[in-house]
């Protein structure tokens, strides 16, 4: 190993963090809770400090928050050099720099990559350059939506029925505005949830006034003389009228600016191993060079086979913590990122929280209270164990089945519930695993693993 | 000392709940933990470990019925000891009265604390009892506040609740004429409610009985039996814990001079300050549970249809999870203590008993000028699982007037 290559002592040297959002930040404090004394730098490409974006798809758009009150408050003085507003195009790993769009080069012993996910754009070919098409990752792209929903569009377009849509598609009604969504599969969040949830949540969609369109995927947009948004053609014939679409169909990961370095990145993340140590294209570990949040795909010892990526607050906080420690301690010292995936959503008046990975399973079955009532818990299952639960408006339960799912109970579970049917009745979990959405034709860079990538953009504990 | 410990843990909880160990039973916790869930010789679970009650604590498989063969019938229980869905339905009906009732009440509780220490005012030395000077009345005169008892039934509702708590202790620990008392306490609490309820109904006014009663939840409003037995439940709960959290901190306070001191010159540290007093001497010192169905725990099987015993105040002293538990630490940071429960039941009045605690413990620590315990231990109450000191006398050289904060 070459001087250059070689990471100082734990403690000291030069750390790098790409990426200032939640994950960067939190493993920024971390870093310094744990003892680096060293000389500690934050690159990100967006100009702004540090912010929540759960708020985004709910109070901010609502208009119960406006985005300048959604600053992540800092835990502590992490006294670090920011650089802000300036995207990372390009990694040298044994040269140990990162490359700057400005051109500049920032010298690093140990990386944190932490860059995240986007939106995924509409195709300019369909109509994604028209003015009112929006996506929504980042506090710009809210306030855009915002000032574009204030000037009363008659109706508003939402591609996709994820967490994401159903949040923007709740906010819109509450804002009393009229909203159709198109959902590719049978029914909202059943990628995420499985068609026996998703059928809930198309009532609760249905009751709230939006006009849901299912099995259903948008051709193009179409645009007046001024490219302006006008309508939406729709897979089954029909035209649908709008002024504003929410394109809310995804997320890839921010990794176009490790093409070339070696690392195994491709737009569904950076491959690493339980401890957040990138690994190389030839499936090495990489000294010094670390991931979290969004972007990272591990192996997690609950759920073998398989590389997970969580786009979840909760994930990014704890990969932040971990990758923070191992950053500051000897290999023997490491930690295994190994937490129990957790979410939740809001959307029109129901709280939705998770813990597992429903989308393993293959039977789910209702443990407490009753879908139709609005309030239960389902249980999941995949061959005989138990591996997720969804509580809707019951969420104070959860935990208690975190506390099954870690030591692998079986399913269904045998609970009694007071709360629960008499007999539990395991159903399939109705999965379709769709290969991601794009309009028709348009056979894009979307080639996501749904077994391998639990996509819940915007959706946090 | 610890030599002189008993082994089994049939024995060690019976210690504990000896009147004679009222003013220190963590010794007995302590040795509790070595085996963090186990069983009594009467088949009761004993579980002591902060992570074993943690998850019970959150357990679906869990309930809150304590099967207690004396409990009163289904029709006529609190949502404190049943399960959902009625349990939810009941307490959906509670937090929406009661938490908007208690949004911005600091104020309002800075003025009443500051009314209790102005009548003791005094320039020269002296002495007063915490517990009936301040401790009690302050919780008391708020629930009686919230629930729209009138000012002048104040003496009767608070001798009622005192004798009533006694009847959450441990039956085999209660004496014939006890519990032949605490009969007695029951009809009468049983018929002071139902005049009250009866008055309210005539004359509504804008307190939470009436919401209760006249509430427009989608679900229904309160019957008149549930309406008595949640009226029962929050004037017990609101009389006999938020007293000993502010009695214990004062203890606390006074057996730590460091942590006195950095009070007085540091209002903020009064936010971990009470979260170290709920973990290191909680006002509840105990909560019941039993089984649903089998649950493996800790290497052990507790059987379905099991009695089990939540030891919050040994949970809170668990060296697996606390560095150095038996340390008041009044700034400690992650501090996720059980003293006020966990899960469906977790405290619904933690927020206003926080508020209490810290703007009490506060004035305290501002006002009382060299104060020093006249007893070490305090005399105790008989209570074993709503615990706490039945007089708290103190010596001051002066306690000086409030400079009013809001």
């Amino acid at each position: 190993m070459t001087a250059a290559g070689a990471p100082g002592p734990a403690g000291a040297g030069r750390i790098v963090v790409v990426g200032a959002s939640l994950a960067g930040l939190r493993a920024a404090e971390a870093l310094r809770d744990e003892g680096f004394t060293g000389e500690l730098s934050l690159i990100g490409d967006e100009p702004h400090e540090p912010y929540d974006r759960p708020p985004l798809s709910k109070a901010v758009l609502s208009g119960r928050l406006t985005t300048d009150r959604i600053t992540l408050p800092r835990v502590r003085n992490i006294d670090a050099r920011w650089l802000l507003g300036t995207a990372a195009t390009g990694l040298d790993i044994p040269g140990r720099q990162v490359v700057l769009a400005d051109g500049r080069r920032v010298d690093f012993d140990r990386l944190l990559i932490a860059t995240g996910t986007r939106a995924r754009p509409w195709p300019a070919a369909a109509g994604g350059g028209l003015a009112g098409v929006h996506t929504l990752r980042g506090r710009d792209d809210a306030d855009r939506l915002r000032a574009a929903l204030a000037t009363g569009p008659r109706r508003v377009l939402v591609i996709g029925g994820g967490f994401t849509g159903g949040e923007v598609a709740s906010g819109c009604r509450e804002l009393g505005l009229e909203v159709t969504v198109v959902q590719r599969g049978a029914a909202p969040l059943a990628s995420a949830l499985g068609g026996v949830l998703g059928r809930a949540a198309a009532d609760w969609h249905r009751a709230a006034g939006v006009d849901l369109r299912l099995n259903t995927t948008v051709r193009a947009l179409d645009g007046d003389a001024h490219g302006r948004l006008r309508r939406a053609r729709l897979s089954d014939g029909t035209v649908v009228d709008a002024e504003v679409a929410v394109v809310a169909t995804g997320a890839p990961a921010n990794t176009e600016w490790l093409t070339g370095s070696g690392l195994a990145a491709d737009h569904r993340g950076v491959a690493c191993d339980s401890s957040c140590r990138a690994l190389g294209t030839d499936g090495a570990t990489v000294e010094g060079v670390f991931v979290a949040g969004d972007i990272a795909r591990w192996p997690h010892p609950l759920f073998p086979g398989q590389l997970l990526r969580l786009d979840h607050w909760d994930n990014a906080v704890a990969q932040a913590r971990t990758a923070a420690h191992n950053m500051a301690h000897a290999r023997l010292d490491h930690r295994v990122h190994q937490p129990l995936p957790a979410f939740w959503s809001n959307q029109f008046g129901v709280n939705l929280k998770s813990v597992g990975l429903p989308h393993l399973a293959d039977q789910v079955a209702v443990t407490q209270g009753a879908l139709d009532e609005r309030r239960f818990v389902a249980a999941y299952g995949l061959r005989g164990r138990l591996v997720a639960a969804v509580a809707v408006d019951s969420p104070r339960v959860l935990d208690g089945y975190a506390a099954l799912i870690e030591a692998r109970a079986p399913f269904p579970p045998v609970l009694n519930a007071p709360d629960g049917p008499a007999q539990l009745q395991p159903v399939d979990a109705e999965f379709t695993r769709p290969t991601g959405y794009a309009p028709d034709g348009a056979h894009d860079h979307d080639t996501r693993t749904p077994a391998a990538a639990v996509s819940t953009p915007m959706a946090h504990p | 000392m610890t030599t002189t410990l008993p082994d089994t843990a049939t024995d060690l909880f019976a210690h504990a709940l000896r009147y004679e160990n009222r003013a220190d039973p963590y010794p007995y916790y302590t040795r509790m933990l070595r085996q963090p869930v186990t069983c009594m010789d009467d088949g009761t679970w004993l579980v002591s470990g902060h992570r074993e009650i943690s998850q019970l604590l959150h357990d679906p498989r869990i309930s809150a019925d304590r099967l207690n063969p004396d409990a009163p019938k289904p029709a006529a229980r609190s949502l404190l000891v049943l399960d959902p869905p009625r349990h939810d339905q009941l307490r959906r009906l509670v937090t929406q009265e009661f938490i908007p009732r208690i949004m911005g009440m600091r104020d309002h509780l800075d003025t009443l604390v500051a009314r209790l220490l102005d009548a003791h005012r005094s320039d020269r030395p002296g002495q007063w009892d915490v517990v009936a000077d301040l401790a009690y009345p302050l919780p008391v005169t708020v629930i009686c506040e919230l629930l729209g008892v009138p000012r002048e039934d104040e003496a009767v509702f608070g001798s009622l609740a005192r004798r009533l708590t006694r009847g959450l202790d441990p039956i085999d620990t209660q004496t014939e004429d006890e519990l032949r008392e605490l009969q007695q306490a029951r009809e009468e609490l049983v018929q002071y409610l139902e005049g009250l309820i009866a008055r309210r109904r005539a004359a509504p006014g804008d307190d939470l009985l009436s919401g209760l009663m006249f509430g427009t939840d989608p679900a229904g409003g309160m019957g008149p039996v549930d309406l008595r037995v949640t009226l029962g439940l929050l004037l017990i709960a609101g009389h006999e814990t938020t007293v000993n959290l502010i009695a214990n901190g004062t203890l606390a306070l006074l057996r730590h001079p460091d942590a006195l001191a950095r009070l007085r010159t540091d209002p903020d540290l009064a936010t971990p300050l009470v979260e170290e007093v709920l973990r290191y001497d909680p006002p509840v010192q105990m909560s019941g549970r039993s089984t649903l169905a089998d649950i493996d725990i800790a290497g052990t099987t507790i059987p379905r249809g099991a009695r089990v015993r939540l030891m919050l105040a040994a949970g809170n002293r668990d060296p697996r999870r606390f560095p150095d538990p038996d340390r008041f630490v009044p700034d400690r940071p992650d501090n996720t203590h059980l003293g006020f429960g966990g899960g469906l039941h977790y405290c619904i009045g933690a927020t206003l008993a926080r508020a209490e605690a810290q703007i009490a413990l506060t004035a305290l620590a501002r006002r009382l000028e060299s104060p020093r315990l006249l007893a070490d231990p305090p005399p105790y109450r008989e209570n074993a699982i709503l615990r706490g000191p039945e007089q708290l006398p103190v010596s001051f050289e002066r306690l000086g007037p409030g400079e009013r904060t809001a």
